[in-house]
């Protein structure tokens, strides 16, 4: 899916590399087999050896034009291009081109009788004919070794053979020789000593009833190569080698912010939901709603009209989309939009490399905005842990590589809850981790929700109890006890103490309202008495004032009166 | 050709034989069936000598990967002698043809 090109420009002169083409392999060989050499290719019976050396022509072929001549030594030219049509090769319009040339080659052991000297010569030139005849670039022998049924000479065999490789080499063409695995040894006939260039190493095993096909590069000489081993698919596009994604920690990060789809949730973090392109994890004990909050985040996407890639390995899509109507997400709307897929499967259905393929492809091919993963932890029931970190590692790296906002969801063991770890390891490689737990108390269990980490953002502390109600799920605010966070019945217990304080609290209040009033109308009566008693004295005041006063009006009219009586008299 | 091919006595011999260029191996083998052919089967025999230097395309037509490489045509069945044919004993058998008497006959 990347381009090869990309991968073999490291600094100063490099051994020529031709690249194959291949998904995946010519990133794990820094940019393809080594140009103008051999390379042996081996595997036991059903690795797709032949299959290897196929799509080398064909791609060389189609992406590098480089014409290829095929030399068969067990199917004809018709088995092959039937075998290879389901892929999409078409070997005869190839070879109508002048693209491509298929040779078989017939032994038949019991036509043959040695009669004396011999050398392969002919072999040297079918092959040198074929090549000069088409210009080819790219060689394949499919499995040579079929030359030591039919020729029983091994001393002739083995000279010629390497006279071949030699020969091969001083063409300038690129080959692949494909050989059958042997008994401790990589090949049957110990081919490997006679190519020294390049070796890889198909192999098919199957671990816990599950095929898994693996590929490594034994050798490499004069150059650096990814020394692990690869799983490798055979898909309906050909083979496919994973790692398809970079290996560096390199790529671009958005400071969008994507929402939840729990508006509560969302305030618990600084930025108000998850950065866009990161990776979330929610981890939880059985019945922890985790789904519930996958598709939550799947439906905000989607109502935001964005598209969301929903994997389900629980659930089958219709009834996940019933179980989450119950709690007001209505999945099949967006499905008929085309925003929603959902793709189900039981995680044993395929080997985890066909799931991650399948992931692969379908986030390439429908070019999601987020993805949903519902739960991981099933995964781990088609490999070990090993296998499964490193594939979800690969996965994650994908996702974020290309932008893609992603949720995953891990079962974890209910017995040991406090240890917050994840089965997969995964917990490091995520950048949100949302912890949903169980938060038992007397008698019930209640739900709570935790920000275990939120890279590059504030986040609350907080275990908020939630409830998923046929709204959706609801948050509920913290109640603090005198223990600390209260949950569900306590929650209501305390709800009913408060409420029952506060009642007496407003009963007291009203007491005292009337207490008060009391004393106001106690007081407001005395007043009134002062206010009588007042008035009578003011009352007799004015009285006495007012008798002076006529008091001494009368002695005055009396003074005038004696004096004038007095004068006249 | 039509007579009975286990009488080798009267059968017709169709024999091609590959080599390629004047190599050694294939200037012996052009010398050794020319010796048994003109021993056992004068003039009952048609040898076709094909060089596949000169002509590379009948290589892949006759699956040709040894050289020399003779082939027996007809009669039937048809058989592959691959070497420089001389093995002497060998070759009659795989011929048809009944060797000499002696156990060490004919050499190089």
């Amino acid at each position: 899916m990347q381009d090869a090109a990309t991968y073999s420009a490291p600094l100063g002169p490099q051994l020529p590399k031709t690249p194959t083409g291949i998904d995946g392999l010519d990133e794990i060989t820094e940019g393809g087999l080594p140009q103008g050499r051999p390379t042996l290719v081996c595997g036991s019976a059903g690795c797709g050896k032949t299959l290897m050396g196929v799509e080398f022509l064909v791609r060389g072929i189609l992406e590098y034009d480089e014409p290829g001549v095929l030399m068969a030594f067990e199917e004809t030219a018709d088995e092959l291009a039937a075998n290879v049509t389901s892929l999409g090769f078409d070997l005869q319009a190839l070879q109508d081109q002048g693209k491509l040339r298929l040779d078989h080659v017939h032994i038949d052991r019991s036509e043959i009788e040695e009669t004396g000297e011999y050398d392969l010569e002919g072999l040297f030139i079918r092959l040198g004919y074929a090549i000069d005849f088409i210009g080819a670039k790219r060689v394949v022998l499919d499995t040579i070794e079929a030359l030591f049924s039919g020729f029983p000479n091994q001393a002739i065999l083995r000279s010629e053979i390497r006279r071949l490789f030699r020969w091969l080499k001083d063409k300038g063409v690129t080959t692949i020789i494909t050989a059958e695995r042997g008994e401790g040894s990589l090949t049957r006939q110990g081919l490997e000593e006679y190519v020294s260039d390049c070796v890889i190493l198909l192999d098919n095993r199957v671990i816990e009833q599950i095929t898994t096909r693996r590929l490594r590069i034994v050798k490499y000489r004069g150059s650096t190569h990814g020394t692990n081993e690869y799983p490798y698919l055979i898909t309906e596009e050909g083979i496919s080698v994973l790692p398809v994604t970079s290996l560096k920690l390199a790529h671009e990060v958005s400071d969008e912010i994507v929402s939840s789809g729990v508006p509560a949730l969302d305030e618990m973090f600084g930025r108000r939901g998850f950065f866009k392109g990161s990776s979330i994890l929610v981890t939880g004990t059985a019945g922890t709603a985790k789904t519930t909050l996958a598709a939550a985040f799947a439906a905000e996407i989607c109502r935001s009209g964005k598209r969301c890639l929903f994997f389900a390995f629980e659930e089958s899509p219709q009834q996940l989309v019933r179980n989450m109507r119950s709690v007001g997400l209505d999945l099949n709307k967006y499905q008929e939009q085309g925003l929603l897929h959902i793709e189900a499967s039981r995680p044993t259905l395929n080997g985890l490399e066909k799931h991650l393929v399948t992931l692969h492809k379908f986030i390439r091919d429908w070019q999601p905005e987020a993805v949903v993963i519902d739960p991981i932890s099933n995964l781990i029931t088609v490999g070990n842990i090993t296998e499964v970190r490193s594939m979800l590692t690969r996965l994650i790296d994908f996702l974020k590589v290309n932008n893609i906002t992603a949720l995953f969801t891990s079962l974890i063991s209910g017995r040991n809850i406090q240890q917050e770890m994840t089965e997969e390891g995964v917990s490091s490689l995520v950048d949100t981790w949302l912890s949903v737990r169980d938060l038992e108390g007397v008698g019930e269990r209640n739900r709570g929700i935790s920000i275990l980490k939120a890279r590059g953002m504030a986040h609350s502390n907080q275990v908020r109890e939630f409830l998923v109600t046929d709204e959706g799920i609801r948050l509920l605010d913290v109640v603090i006890g005198p223990t600390g966070i209260v949950t569900g019945a306590s929650r209501l217990t305390q709800q009913i103490k408060e409420q029952a304080e506060a009642l007496a609290n407003q009963q007291e209040l009203e007491r005292k309202d009337r207490e008060l009033e009391r004393k106001r109308r106690v007081l407001e009566a005395t007043i009134n008495n002062l206010r009588t008693e007042f008035e009578s004295v003011e009352e007799e005041l004015r009285q006495i004032n007012h008798d002076e006063l006529m008091r001494q009006q009368a002695l005055r009219y009396n003074r005038q009166n004696i004096a004038g009586s007095s004068s006249p008299e | 050709m039509e007579s009975d091919e286990q009488s080798e006595g009267a059968a017709h011999y169709v024999l091609h034989l590959y080599i390629t260029g004047a190599t050694p191996n294939s200037t012996r083998a052009v010398q050794n069936i020319k010796a048994i052919c003109e021993q056992h089967l004068k003039s009952r025999y048609e040898l076709l000598i094909i060089d596949i230097y000169q002509q590379p395309e009948l290589a892949k037509q006759d699956q040709i990967i040894a050289a020399p490489t003779l082939i027996k045509k007809h009669p039937l069945p048809a058989r592959r002698l691959i070497g420089d044919l001389s093995e002497h004993n060998k070759v009659l058998l795989a011929l048809g043809l009944s060797p000499p008497p002696g156990p060490d006959s004919v050499h190089e």
